[in-house]
């Protein structure tokens, strides 16, 4: 069975559709990428995914159980982890005490009321330096480098220690050998027997990176398949770099998105 | 050669303290279509917002027309003939189409003459004139904006992502439209995801990643390159 | 029959009224996203302007309308737009909200000022001329009311959809960056919307006026009707906002008239009096909700947050300071202490809620004076009914908090001026608390069988009960509970992903904040001995959300100098009574100022000794060499330097400022 079930989702944003019966899975253990064009509806999948946003239609099963309608924070609490495309950080607090609110919240009461022990500030330089950022511990967290707050995402939902993690462009604002590194990470990550679903541009880190790829435009799922199916796919090129003359004729008709 | 329409010269700009635009050189000749593509982030729309005059530079320089214009705000640059498409739907939704032709005599044309060449280019948006922007279809709407372009009579017009969410027919209709605005002599830098269908109407191309202009050439020369730069290079 | 016609006149009239000024705000709110709190204030004023020139100086009606509704109130709303607005439509609702609250106090400080407080009042329209219809009497003032409400209408209908400007005004609501890609200016529009506005609330202001009289209060507070109104329409849609100000105005009319047959209206006699507000509340209450914003990093710069065992030297050096005071004082001069300790509590039930939460309450006043009641009611003076008076105050703002659980920003404020309202005409005038401005006696409290009953040892008491919640404070925001109000206020999206629920977060926040209020409250009962409605009305709590943002409201030192100066200006204002107007004027003009900086002026003060250190010190070592000490460490010197160099210089000032860092 797998972990995550995307099941006929439609969202509607007054006339416009932004996610047009999508339906995916993604397999436990796996690392799953979601790409597609912009404007595709991919960050509007991960909100319907994380209960950020309601869908109009249709249901989002986690390990069988549905979960269309469960409030946010308790999805967290179901192993469900995410980072955003535009930074969510909380930058008034440190990037060490943004590990630590994870924590904190991640443990209840229990968290509520621990005190400041060694083996909490080692948890935290452990999940940092996991990912990368060790040495910007003590900065507060709107003043680092985007790249830096990309991974200090990454690390807060871990310290969640979730079971499906979503990323969305997590490796935009990282030069070549910090995505390398990431990369790796990932590839640790799932071999921990996390599951990954991940909205990329980068697409030399998705083909290394991912075990299997849904193709996202206009809404819909257009294509499924291995880094190197997708990456050969003319529906998967037309959709990325349109179509030249000659192509256009043959096209079918379809109906237009934003109606 | 005359003076180009845009020059853009190492130009910098942040997002407080994210550099988004490392370095850029662009030149747009008078009367070109100049595409500008590259993969998503790479800092193409943001370029565009600091062209229009909606974001601060860090440093370089932007001269339109030879003159070098710095700090001007949106408004006042779109009176001066620089028409700006955003990326989206560029329309105000809670107006009437006709309400949102009467705002584009803002650039300096009179109504009568906005409504005249909105509605000979797009017969439908006559019949729909007294319809809410809102209602009307992604590709409607899109014409609406491109409205603006045909009969604001721009000195240089600034295209983004015209193809965002819109069926692959719709956008190649959108870009004719583009080669006929760009036939009466306009010219015209495009931000464009889909390569192939802005190359059509182009007469160069640029690619931008990561904040800056890595390839520049005819079109044939960049469509060749395109799919690596988008999809990823060798396995 | 006759009755009921007649009601639906003056129904008719005062919805009329109303759909004016409602009309104004809506205006200005769709057209620059600034919610005008001081849309009331700013009729109240050009009522009495309108006073001044045609009763006062004798200029005929018509010439002073024209002056008035033409010149002076569009030229008072440009300036506010340029001046006051500029750029708070893209700023927090926190900010805006501070800035036309301190808008509304100024201006209420300026007619004060200009106006002092005397018999007035402004004649109707062709006063003593009536229209017979059968049975049922109507007045011309009526009838023009209604007349020009529907020439406002037909007048916005015209400018908004028959001319460019009118256009480009509802395409800013939409979108104002693309405006200006189109060649518009917002700028412009934006003026044009604050001139009409503010010519509006002054119409509804001169129209109000002669019937619920030229008073400060009561015209600004008439504009509660106007936000209920306007909300119908959800701050943007004017025929629905015609529609609001009809059905509030027909529908108050009615109660008004029909009273005695209402059941149990002999038990709230405010009723009619917060029809409106019990409208806005509900509107408020069923408002569909707003999605969960995603935006980005945005951290907020707090003032520096002291380790514990440095605010509890602090402490104890405030204690002392007190001790030494309440043997110098008189007995009336230790009550002014005690009070400033009530206020500074109050305080900091605002720091822990908006300073560190994020969230603007114009309720806190409210909250303490359910302490108050709830501890003179129980008659207990001791530590238990103290702990009754706060679980009744928490117990409340949870109470508030759970219904606009959705809520965020500009409606959550709106909902707890709205609460702050109804607790002030309906319960507090009831039978359950001071039915109709009775005193209520309180004694003073004994801790542990010890009855205080000197002024200055309980003054002293209140102090330690001030460092005591300030410590606790301090403790919730370097612990767990503060990282994750902080992680909420920054980011409730991804707060939410993490696993915070942050509703039932915001219901404890709430009900810790009302806790602390209601012990101030409880406190300032037993120190008074007796007390009235009015030390807890609503206007109270809006003076001390200002002084909470010109001091600083994220820092504890903040909260005691907001609550010395609370209590400081009352007194500065009946001593100099010349001079009381242009007071809140000030308090108005630094909250403004000030609105900004959330760290407010307490923050200037953590920068002192960084500045006394690096700047002056070795200036003065240089000058003079035989004052020079050997250096110490910079923890000494915030000892040494504070003391000497505060700005503020009242005696009972001084401990204070320095004490609660």
């Amino acid at each position: 069975m797998p972990l995550l079930h995307v099941d006929d989702v439609v969202v509607r944003f007054g006339g416009v559709t932004a996610v047009n019966q999508a339906s995916f899975e993604v397999e436990s253990g796996t690392i799953t990428g979601l790409i597609g064009p912009n404007g595709a509806g991919k960050t509007t999948c991960f909100n319907v995914i994380t209960g950020l946003q309601a869908p109009t239609s249709g249901r989002v099963l986690l390990d069988g159980k549905n979960i269309t309608r469960m409030p946010v924070p308790r999805r967290a609490r179901h192993g469900m982890g995410r980072t955003f495309q535009r930074l969510e950080a909380f930058g008034s607090l440190t990037v060490e005490d943004n590990v630590r609110v994870a924590l904190d919240v991640h443990e209840g009461l229990r968290g509520m009321m621990r005190p400041d022990d060694e083996a909490t500030f080692q948890r935290i330089d452990e999940l940092l330096d996991r990912v990368g950022i060790l040495g910007y511990a003590e900065e507060r967290a709107d003043s680092v480098p985007t790249g830096t707050a990309r991974l200090l995402e990454v690390a807060r939902a871990l310290a969640c220690n979730p079971r499906l993690l979503l990323l969305d462009e997590p490796s935009s604002g990282l030069d070549e050998a910090e995505t390398d590194a990431f990369g790796n990470l990932l590839l640790e990550l799932a071999a921990e027997g996390r599951t990954i679903l991940m909205v990329e541009h980068d697409m030399d880190l998705v083909m290394r990176v991912c075990h299997e790829i849904h193709v996202l435009d206009f809404g819909s799922i257009i294509a499924t398949g291995t880094p190197e199916e997708i990456r050969n796919s003319p529906v998967v090129q037309k959709a990325y770099l349109g179509y030249s003359e000659d192509e256009t004729a043959e096209l079918p008709v379809t109906e237009e998105v934003a109606r | 050669m005359s003076v180009p329409i845009l020059e853009v010269v190492d130009l910098h700009a942040a997002y407080g303290r994210i550099e988004v635009l490392r370095g850029v050189d662009l030149t747009v000749p008078r009367g070109a279509v100049v595409a500008l593509l590259g993969p998503n982030g790479g800092g193409k729309s943001t370029l565009l917002k600091v062209i229009s005059g909606q974001m601060d530079k860090t440093s370089g320089d932007i001269h339109l027309g030879g003159v070098h214009v710095s700090g001007a705000k949106p408004d006042d640059l779109a009176r001066l003939g620089l028409t700006t498409v955003p990326e989206g739907r560029s329309v105000f939704p809670n107006l009437s189409v006709e309400e949102n032709l009467l705002l584009i005599s803002y650039a300096g044309v009179s109504a009568d003459k906005v409504y005249d060449t909105a509605y000979s280019y797009f017969p439908k948006l006559k019949q729909r004139r007294f319809q809410l922007a809102g209602t009307l279809s992604g590709g409607e709407q899109q014409m609406l904006a491109m409205a603006r372009a045909l009969s604001s009579d721009p000195a240089l017009l600034l295209l983004d992502e015209l193809s965002m969410g819109l069926a692959p027919l719709i956008v190649d209709e959108l870009y004719e439209t583009v080669g006929q605005i760009a036939e009466s002599g306009v010219s015209i830098l495009v931000v464009e995801q889909f390569a192939r269908t802005a190359l059509k109407v182009s007469d160069y191309a640029a690619v931008m990643t990561g904040g800056r202009v890595v390839a520049t050439g005819e079109p044939d020369e960049i469509n060749d390159i395109m799919a690596d730069v988008i999809l990823g290079g060798a396995a | 029959m006759s009755e009921f016609i007649s009601y639906t006149f003056i129904g008719i009239f005062t919805g009329a009224a109303y759909a004016i000024a409602a009309s104004g705000l809506v205006l200005t709110y769709s057209t620059t996203r600034v919610f005008n709190i001081a849309h009331g204030a700013v009729g109240m004023l050009f009522a009495f302007v309108y006073w001044d020139f045609s009763v006062k100086q004798d200029i005929p009606i018509w010439l002073s309308l024209i002056l008035v509704l033409f010149v002076a109130a569009p030229l008072f709303g440009v300036f506010v737009q340029r001046v006051l607005a500029r750029g708070l439509g893209s700023a927090p609702v926190s900010v805006s909200l501070v800035v036309t609250v301190g808008l509304l106090v100024g201006l209420i400080g300026i007619a004060q000022q200009i106006w002092p407080a005397e018999d007035r009042s402004l004649p109707q329209f062709f006063r003593g001329h009536l229209i017979h219809l059968g049975d049922v009497v109507i007045t011309w003032h009526q009838v023009i009311t209604v007349v020009l409400s529907v020439m406002v209408a037909m007048g916005l209908f015209l400018l908004l959809s028959g001319t460019r400007i009118g256009t480009a005004m509802r395409a800013s609501v939409d979108n104002p960056d693309l405006l200006q890609l189109y060649g518009g200016r917002p700028q412009v529009v934006a003026a044009l919307a604050w001139a009409v506005g503010s010519s509006l609330a002054a119409l509804a202001g001169i129209l109000l006026a002669p019937v619920v009289g030229l008073q400060y209060f009561d015209l600004t507070l008439l504009v509660i009707s106007a936000y209920a109104a306007a909300m119908l329409g959800k701050l943007t849609n004017l025929p629905m906002t015609y529609l609001g100000a009809m059905a509030l105005g027909i529908g108050q009319s009615y109660v008004v008239g029909y009273l005695q047959d209402i059941p149990f209206s002999d038990k709230v006699p405010g009723l009619p009096a917060v029809i409106p507000t019990l409208f806005l509340f509900a509107i408020l209450v069923l408002l569909p909700q707003a999605p969960l914003r995603v935006g980005q990093v945005k951290g907020m710069v707090s003032a520096p947050v002291p380790t514990l065992g440095t605010a509890v030297v602090w402490g104890a050096a405030l204690v002392a300071g007190v001790m030494v005071l309440a043997s110098m004082l008189s007995g009336s001069n230790l009550l002014l202490v005690g009070t400033a300790a009530t206020y500074a509590i109050v305080m900091l039930s605002l720091v822990l809620l908006t300073g560190y939460g994020g969230y603007v309450s114009l309720a806190q006043f409210t909250f303490a004076g359910v302490g108050a009641v709830a501890y003179a009611k129980i008659d207990q003076p001791n530590l238990f009914g103290l702990l009754v008076a706060v679980l009744a105050a928490a117990a409340v703002g949870a109470l508030v908090a759970i219904p606009v659980l959705r809520l965020t920003g500009l409606y959550l404020a709106l909902a707890t001026l709205a609460f702050a309202q109804l607790m002030d005409k309906l319960l507090f005038q009831s039978a359950l608390a001071f039915e109709f401005n009775n005193p209520l006696e309180a004694e003073r409290l004994s801790v542990f069988g010890l009855k205080l009953d000197g002024t200055g040892a309980y003054a002293v008491m209140m102090t330690i009960f001030f460092v005591i919640i300030a410590l606790v404070v301090l403790a919730v925001r370097q612990g767990p509970l503060g990282r994750i109000l902080v992680a909420v206020r920054d980011s409730p999206a991804a707060a939410g992903t993490l696993g915070i629920d942050m509703r039932w977060l915001r219901v404890g926040l709430f009900a810790g904040s009302a806790g602390i209020a209601g012990l101030a409250g409880a406190l300032f009962a037993g120190l008074r001995g007796t007390i009235v409605a009015f030390d807890f009305q609503f206007f109270a709590s809006l003076l001390l959300l200002l002084m909470a943002v010109v001091w600083g409201v994220t820092s504890v030192t903040g909260a005691a100098l907001g609550g010395i100066f609370m209590m400081y200006l009352p007194v500065a204002q009946s001593d100099n009574p010349s001079i009381a107007g242009l007071l809140f004027v000030l308090l108005g003009v630094g909250a403004v100022i000030l609105a900004r900086d959330p760290n407010g002026l307490a923050n200037l003060l953590f920068k002192l000794p960084g500045w006394l250190e690096d700047d002056v010190y070795p200036a003065i070592a240089r000058r003079l060499p035989a004052l020079s000490l050997p250096r110490r460490s910079r923890g000494d010197d915030d000892d040494l330097d504070l003391t000497e160099e505060t700005p503020v210089s009242q005696e009972e000032v001084n401990p204070d400022a320095v004490a609660a860092r």
